[in-house]
């Protein structure tokens, strides 16, 4: 709903909770009228009961209300009573941000009263500038899921959405679905007793997906293209044939698998040399004999075996040189006690010897590993050093247990090489190479068209044409916070292209994949953000008259929701965007806002603040808290009656990425004393629910000491913290030292300025 | 002894975790080891022997025969039982040092003049004899193992607690004559002797 015609600006005051016998209610209704210039001001003695809330809708019902600024709890409780979605709500903090934080006793009232009316101010000040979001409801949004490949992970996903109604198209590379599963003799059970190898069940898996109405399956295709966002994907598909196919889609789930390591890679473990394989090369051989004696290439029965774990993972390298893989890929030891099994199962009397450092079996691969124990497999705790091909292949190893260095031959050996995944261009490459070639350079224009044919999903995006990949070149998002979720809206990595695992692990994988999916296209259908503000309805909208061509907005965007249009302008794609902000923190002229939350809205609150002058020896410090993290933090030590400073006013953000450097600089221009930031862990363990807000913010504010400085104000004015959602004993402190480190400075020599 | 350990040696060749699954006391659980170290850290003698429950089941899943049999390890166990609670797998790890103990004796590995294998012949050759213990010629053999003038010696020490036992009619001195002995003395020996057969045939040591 766009702004009515005659906005009606109303204040509800709360009495209950305590906060009528700790602040002056009627005090506070006077600032309401008198500064917050409210229209209607009313007080309850218990708002979020029924009746309260019947009096607010009976007012936006019967009086013509538009704006609703509520104070009293915090804004992350009673959202379910203090919901109006026609109008655009504020909400001013005097339960959690004031009377449980405030030290008790008489001595304090005056702060106390003046931190509240502070809020009251701040809470009409910003619903004044507000506007109830209406969405971004699309006329034609697809709910097709695209399924970029047909391995267990992909065929999984397919199902899993097709058995919740939704259409799917199913891209596969090869002539035929199954993927790497294909390859293998058995799989690792998948359930109890946990005891046996079990038949791979890919060909059922396969027959099922092929039969399957709702799945139409494209085979020896890839995505040529992939246009557009979440809802509105133009994908085209190209067969190996040359034709073209276009669908029209509203999410994707990648499912491209892995690569195994290259063998020749590792000539120190005896890698190109006979009689060594790596485990897929084993599972060949165990097809082949299909039960029988497993022969070796030379077709000699193999009498001996030795697996060697972590083969060129983990930075061992074989010769602890720290090369080759850095990474566990998690599946290995499981996969080579299934091998083992094979030549056991076949003939208990074959030496099966399993070298391993840390034996891995997570979740029930203990019982797995305990079975072949009982079939007689040995687990040797042991680094092997050196491994030479041959007739009697020869395994130098050092003893892990015994401490000692020993040797011992063996007619085959296993090497466990790790997963490298197929996640397509690496965007950081991607990126310099395109800049190369800009500037003429004729290496990067065929190194770039090199690239593009390595790409899995080659997305028009100008960010570059895959997602961007997190550790490793794996395309993962963050695997404890936001384990289903990539860096690109409505794109959904599955399987071991996230991040190294085994079947099982893939196809637990690939149905959260596809939940994820569908709950992006749901989400898009009704004009909402997909995650995780999956609630809101606002968008960014951009003054472009205003716009001075910069890009950082399109280049800090950490979801690539912006282009640029045929004239270089910012072009937002808000089924992409995730409503963090970042954008409108980037923008130096400031044109981006949402609806509900822009530079206006924590502008006006930063302003509307009475700043005492330097004689009253009572600093005010703004505290910008990302509200995933800091915000609750400081909810929880409210809660916990723990007491901070009455000089801080907080304001929630919803991403430190979406503070604009304005907002600092109306802080310290009005006499404010300090700025703290609050928001989450930033770095390749990052907990940003954005990915790079924070990490923006920190660089940004990495820039303004300068600033300060030209100012006449010290750097440490303005700080930058780190806060996770369990520092609330944490933040207490963080806040009452910076408020000490202030008052030993002494005021701001900005008081009165303003 | 010297043949039964060169025929068990050439009947298992290279396998000892086989030989030792087939002739030790719960040997079939040694290859359920996982090597995690709990029983190392478990045991009150962990510092004094040459090798912990742990190493001597990685050297018998790595052949190393000799060494196993001829280790102090299984002889220096109190059975305090420490390691059975503790292990994660559940492994009888005190009854399979007994095991092992056990048959390194028989096969005449074991290690010469270890005092605790010393103090468990004696007790075996004590207690046979007449199917009881008999603590006086225990104490005694146990004072004069090491030569007649250590005896002596070792006897003057403890002739307080001797004197002691004898007032309070806990040591009666005429069991030196001999000693009472069980009901069916006879019968105990047959039954020794007739395990004795059964294990030597069946573990071919006979």
């Amino acid at each position: 709903m766009n702004a009515p015609a005659t906005p009606k600006h109303a204040a509800y005051i709360c009495s209950g909770c305590g906060l009528g016998d700790q602040l002056d209610i009627a005090g506070l209704e006077k600032v309401a009228k008198t500064e917050g210039k409210m229209a209607v001001i009313k007080s309850h003695p218990f708002l979020c009961n029924a009746e309260g809330v019947q009096m607010i809708k009976d007012d936006i019902a019967n009086d013509g209300v538009t704006h609703v600024c509520i104070a009293a709890c915090s804004r992350r409780a009673k959202a379910e009573a203090f919901s109006f979605p026609s109008v655009a709500i504020s909400r001013a903090n005097l339960r959690e941000g004031v009377i449980w934080v405030v030290a008790e006793g008489s001595d304090h009232d005056e702060v106390r009263q003046e931190m509240a009316e502070d809020y009251v101010r701040m809470g009409c000040a910003e619903v004044k500038k507000m506007i109830a979001p209406a969405g971004n409801v699309k006329e034609t949004s697809s709910k097709k899921i695209l399924v970029v490949g047909g391995g267990m992970s992909g065929m999984t996903a397919a199902l899993a959405a097709a058995d919740a109604g939704y259409e799917v198209v199913l891209v596969e590379k090869t002539g035929a679905l199954g993927g790497f599963a294909n390859n293998l003799h058995k799989r690792v059970p998948f359930n109890g007793p946990y005891a046996e190898a079990q038949p791979t069940g890919v060909a059922e898996m396969a027959a099922k997906v092929s039969g399957n109405g709702k799945i139409k399956v494209y085979l020896n295709s890839t995505v040529a293209e992939t246009a557009g966002a979440p809802g509105r994907f133009a994908v085209k598909i190209a067969a190996e044939s040359g034709s073209v196919s276009e669908e029209l889609c509203g999410a994707i789930v990648q499912a491209t698998g892995f690569t195994t390591y290259p063998l020749d890679q590792l000539p120190e473990l005896g890698g190109g040399q006979a009689n060594v394989v790596d485990q897929a090369g084993l599972e060949a051989m165990a097809k082949a004999a299909d039960g029988g004696a497993i022969k070796r290439a030379d077709g000699k029965e193999v009498k001996s075996v030795v697996f060697v774990q972590c083969a060129g993972q983990r930075g061992t390298g074989g010769n602890g040189s720290g090369q080759h893989l850095e990474y566990c890929s998690g599946h290995c030891c499981a996969t080579s006690i299934k091998q083992a099994m094979y030549f056991k199962d076949q003939n208990p009397d074959i030496d099966t010897v399993v070298m391993y450092q840390d034996l891995r079996v997570p979740g029930m691969g203990e019982d797995f590993y305990r079975s072949a124990q009982q079939k007689g497999v040995i687990f040797t705790k042991a680094k092997v050093n050196a491994v030479k091909g041959g007739d009697s292949c020869q395994v130098e190893f050092k003893d892990l247990i015994l401490n000692e260095d020993t040797g011992t031959d063996a007619d085959l050996v296993v090497l466990a090489t790790g997963q490298v995944p197929t996640s397509g261009v690496n965007l950081d490459d991607w990126t310099a190479t395109v800049t190369a070639a800009e500037s003429g350079d004729a290496a990067a224009v065929e190194k770039k068209s090199a690239l593009q044919k390595i790409s899995v999903l080659n997305l028009n995006y100008r960010q570059g044409p895959d997602m961007p990949q997190f550790k490793y070149g794996f395309a993962d998002s963050h695997f404890i916070c936001f384990p289903y979720e990539t860096r690109r809206t409505g794109i959904y990595a599955a399987g071991p292209t996230r991040r190294p695992m085994d079947m099982f692990q893939a196809t637990e994988d690939a149905t959260g994949a596809a939940l994820k999916a569908i709950q992006a296209v749901e989400n898009v259908e009704k004009g909402r953000a997909a995650h995780p503000r999956a609630w809101d309805l606002s968008f960014p909208k951009a003054r472009l008259e205003g716009c001075t061509q910069c890009k950082r907005c399109t280049v800090e965007c950490p979801f690539g929701a912006i282009d640029e249009d045929e004239k270089r302008f910012p072009k937002f794609n808000e089924e992409r965007c995730r409503r963090c902000g970042t954008c409108m923190g980037a923008c130096p002229v400031r044109v981006i806002s949402f609806e509900n939350y822009s530079c206006d809205t924590v502008g006006m609150q930063i302003k509307s603040v009475n700043v005492p002058d330097e004689f009253e020896e009572k600093p005010r410090i703004l505290i910008l808290a990302c509200e995933n993290d800091a915000y609750p933090a400081l909810d929880m030590a409210a809660v916990q009656r723990m007491t901070y400073s009455a000089f801080v006013r907080a304001i929630p953000v919803r991403c430190l990425g979406s503070v604009n450097t304005i907002w600092i600089t109306d802080a310290l221009n009005a006499g404010y004393d300090g700025v703290m930031m609050m928001g989450c862990k930033k770095g390749d363990d990052y907990q940003c629910h954005f990915v790079k807000g924070s990490e923006m913010a920190y660089y940004r504010m990495s820039k303004i000491d300068d600033t300060l400085k030209q100012l006449g104000l010290e750097p440490e004015r303005v700080q930058t913290q780190e806060v996770a959602i369990t520092d609330s004993a944490r933040v207490v402190k963080m806040i009452n030292d910076y408020v000490a480190q202030l008052t030993e400075m002494g005021p701001s020599p900005m008081k009165g300025f303003g | 002894m010297t043949t039964a350990n060169q025929n068990a040696a050439a009947k298992y060749k290279n396998n000892f975790l086989k030989e030792v699954e087939a002739n030790v006391e719960d040997g079939h659980m040694v290859k359920m080891c996982m090597q995690c170290g709990v029983c190392a850290g478990s045991c009150p003698l962990g510092p004094h022997w040459e090798h912990s429950p742990q190493k001597i089941f990685m050297m018998i899943r790595a052949g190393k025969r000799e060494e196993v049999l001829q280790s102090d390890s299984m002889w220096m166990c109190t059975s305090c039982y420490n390691c059975i609670v503790r292990c994660p797998r559940k492994l009888p790890i005190t009854h399979i040092m007994h095991g092992l103990a056990n048959y390194a004796h028989r096969l005449g590995l074991a290690p010469q003049g270890q005092p605790t294998r010393d103090i468990a012949k004696l007790f075996w050759n004590n207690i046979i004899k007449t199917g009881r213990v008999n603590e006086l010629t225990f104490s005694l053999a146990m004072y004069f193992k090491d030569g007649f003038g250590q005896g002596i010696k070792n006897a003057m020490a403890m002739q307080g607690v001797g004197l002691g036992l004898m007032k309070a009619k806990r040591l009666n001195p005429l069991e030196i004559l001999g000693g009472h002995s069980c009901k069916d003395k006879s019968g105990i020996h047959k039954m020794i002797a007739k395990a004795r057969e059964i294990e030597d045939r069946r573990k071919g040591l006979a």
